[in-house]
């Protein structure tokens, strides 16, 4: 028989632990649910389990499940019983467990969703929050790794935030769900672990004294060469991007939108403007893509400031591959830096 | 040992506590099985007959668990008032888009009881959730009828306030409004309020994913919404049987542990009767109810469809003498509870009605363009303001040229 008898480090000597990109949403919900009686959490494994990736964790716990619960698994239920609830004044904050999964929903989010504010001359506000865990690069089977904003930014009504930080997973979040327009809000899976030196209570501060970035891009990185418009998964990708080519004496800004609706054109041309040169990075295939609208919004904007055509560097144009293929697919630093060789920097 | 002999008997030890499912509590207080519950009584609830004389009990389709007391006879007058202004409504509307005064109106015309008593059978407080062809319900449910023309009209999708009529906006996607239907209800019931909603779909749209999805939404969460489904034998031109092969639609309602019934769908008497005590036992027991009405749309889909291409006119013909107006019409004057004074009274709301219709239908409203962006979001993003301003220039520069040529001819002149 063995006795061990393990001495627990002592609260005051712990370091803090630092904060997740999933605990940060985690908290957003939670304090959401805290300042506003109205908000509500539902969706599929929501409730007990505490989410799939463990987004929703103790809340049903901790404020009761008429609050936080589990639906019957069907997307197209999901949705539309939220917009029924926000007709009747509730704030509905939904999980769609997967982007791919969030398909039989869609007719519930394109035909009223988006449109009922709309449809009823104003007269009618939709505050629903639908988070959407999405893209790859987490070795995902099929179906668990589609880059699928383009199919949301294309549908007129709805917001649509990509937090790329833990802290914006935090601020984008409660900014979301206190929006009076409908929010498709994308959880980039592979940065639900990525972490961050900061404290909630800050955070909670800052938001709760009415600071608000909401719809506006911000300069991730400062240069002077070439910019790299991106956002939510790509953002640390075009990050090392940079870093990687201020060794070889490129100075790379990067510009993360966090917000593809509305969308902030003027800091991206600021920058643009400034540099001569834009490359678009982003997970999604590049056919009729956000990245698409970004290079065309950039050309007709800031035409006359260009040294070299605007370029892209993105998924191709295939079905999610399989978890041995993906690292072909999604955009490297490597891709990044061979496409920024390219561009034409000879005088 | 003889212990237990020893023991005074005394009562006995009840079984470990069980929850009873839903369904069996509601059956056991009517005392009927859970399937007699569930299941629609072995007829469709009628009360009164084709002809407008009122069936013998023991023909009207109740029984133990399906009982359905008659309504007051003023309750009746009431609704009997409303079916002649829905069918004034329906009729008047068709005629101007003859006239070209309407995009498009889905007429219920022939399945006007269903809409009257949709409305009439709900609270002040609880929700309608119709669809484009339940304008007459919505008229009902006392929405200003010229409100909700904004929309067959052409100026806008929706011409009146859901919230404070408690109404959605008409659904034209099929069966999406059940889904908003019971997330109302859930709203409701979390605040706690006694609000019952009543969600109305046509026998086409049963088939749709979202019907299955909002029943069993409402079932799980016993919400209590009144699923009313007006069976009126058409999808546009796809008859029932290529919809389902269920018994009846009612029918559907015990895979999700509801109870379903079916009414005459042109009977006020029976419709009144089945659809307040439906909205009664949502209210009180707090439970989803199926209520499925065998009706039929006289008229084709729309004004762009031609129904001679998929049924038969002796078909039309038999069911226009099973017509709701007449039939309520003969049973409340047999009952002495219509009178000729009554009758004018009726008739003289319907004119209004009526005219108050043509005239506003028959006005040159322009909308304004530049409203098209006012309403995508609360506050207009950056780039629908580039586009207002894009547009607003256009129309300044249409509306300066109007007045250079207008100035032109003028000069000519």
């Amino acid at each position: 028989m063995t006795t061990v008898t393990e001495t627990k480090p002592a609260a005051q000597s712990a370091k803090p632990a630092k904060l997740t990109f999933a605990g940060a949403l985690n908290a957003a919900l939670a304090h959401s649910l805290e300042a506003r009686q109205d908000v509500v959490v539902f969706g599929e494994d929501v409730g007990t389990l505490g989410g799939v990736f463990r987004v929703t964790d103790g809340l049903a716990a901790r404020y009761g499940t008429d609050r936080c619960f589990d639906t019957p698994l069907a997307e197209s239920g999901i949705m539309g019983t939220a917009v029924g609830m926000a007709l009747n004044g509730m704030r509905p904050v939904v999980e769609m467990q997967f982007d791919a999964f969030a398909y039989p929903a869609f007719e519930q989010v394109a035909s009223h969703l988006a449109k009922m504010h709309n449809r009823t001359r104003g007269r009618v506000e939709l505050p629903v929050a639908v988070r959407i865990p999405y893209g790859g690069g987490v070795g995902g089977v099929e179906h668990h790794c589609d880059s699928s904003e383009g199919y949301y930014a294309h549908t007129p009504g709805l917001k649509v935030y990509v937090p790329g930080t833990v802290e914006d997973a935090y601020l984008m979040l409660r900014e979301a769900i206190d929006s009076p327009d409908p929010v498709v809000f994308f959880e980039p899976k592979k940065l639900y672990w990525s972490k961050a030196d900061l404290d909630l209570e800050d955070l909670r501060a800052t938001y709760e004294s009415g600071e608000r970035r909401e719809g506006s891009a911000v300069v991730a990185r400062q240069g002077t060469d070439v910019t790299l418009v991106t956002y939510g998964p790509s953002l640390p990708t075009a990050l090392k991007a940079a870093e990687a080519a201020a060794e070889d004496g490129v100075s790379v800004e990067v510009v993360d939108l966090r917000s593809i609706v509305p969308l902030d054109d003027d800091t991206v041309c600021a920058s643009v403007e400034k540099t001569g040169r834009a490359l678009v990075v982003a997970e999604a295939q590049g056919f009729a893509s956000v990245a698409s609208e970004l290079v065309a919004r950039i050309q007709e904007r800031c035409f006359h400031s260009l040294a070299s055509p605007v370029r892209r560097v993105t998924g191709f144009d295939i079905p999610y591959p399989a978890p041995k293929l993906e690292e072909h697919h999604l955009p490297s630093v490597d891709r990044i830096l061979d496409v920024i060789d390219d561009m034409q920097w000879e005088d | 040992m003889s212990e237990s002999i020893d023991t005074p008997v005394g009562p006995p030890i009840p079984p470990a506590r069980q929850e009873l499912t839903l369904v069996e509590r509601v059956s056991s207080q009517m005392g009927i099985s859970p399937e007699d519950y569930m299941l629609p009584a072995e007829r469709e609830i009628r009360m009164l007959s084709p002809e407008g004389t009122l069936l013998p009990a023991e023909q009207q389709g109740t029984g133990p668990g399906h009982e359905y007391p008659i309504p007051s006879d003023e309750v009746l007058l009431e609704a009997y008032e409303r079916l002649m202004v829905g069918r004034r409504v329906n009729d008047q509307n068709t005629a101007l888009v003859r006239q070209g005064r309407l995009a498009v109106y889905p007429s219920s015309h022939g399945q006007e009881a269903c809409q009257v008593a949709a409305a009439m059978c709900l609270e002040d407080n609880d929700w309608l959730f119709p669809t484009y062809r339940d304008t007459v319900a919505v008229i009902s449910k006392g929405v200003d009828p010229l409100d909700v023309m904004v929309s067959f009209r052409g100026d806008w999708h929706c011409g009146y306030d859901p919230k404070e009529h408690k109404t959605a906006a008409q659904a034209t996607p099929l069966t999406t409004q059940l889904l908003h239907a019971v997330g109302a209800a859930h709203a409701a019931v979390l605040r706690g309020e006694d609000t019952v909603v009543l969600a109305m779909c046509g026998d086409g749209a049963t088939s749709e994913g979202d019907f299955h999805e909002a029943l069993n939404f409402a079932a799980v969460f016993r919400l209590p919404v009144v699923f009313f489904v007006q069976n009126n034998g058409y999808a546009i031109s796809v008859p029932l049987a290529r919809q389902s092969a269920a018994p009846t639609l009612a029918h559907k309602a015990v895979g999700y542990g509801m109870a379903g019934e079916r009414v005459d769908g042109n009977d006020l008497v029976a419709l009144m009767a089945a659809l307040r005590r439906a909205v009664d036992l949502a209210r009180t027991e707090r439970i989803p109810l199926l209520v499925e009405a065998h009706t039929y749309r006289m008229q084709a889909h729309t004004n762009a469809d031609d129904d001679t291409r998929y049924r038969e006119r002796e078909e039309v013909k038999e069911w226009a003498a099973k017509d709701p107006v007449l039939r309520m019409e003969t049973y409340l004057r047999d009952k002495g509870v219509l009178d000729e004074a009554a009758a004018a009274r009726v008739s003289e709301h319907c004119e209004t009605v009526a005219a108050s219709l043509r005239d506003a239908m028959n006005a040159d409203v322009n909308p304004d363009p530049l409203e098209m962006f006012d309403h995508v979001f609360s506050e207009p993003t950056q780039q629908l303001r580039e586009q207002r301003d894009w547009l607003a220039e256009e129309l300044a520069a249409e509306a300066a040229e109007g007045r250079a040529d207008q100035a032109a001819k003028e000069g000519a002149r």
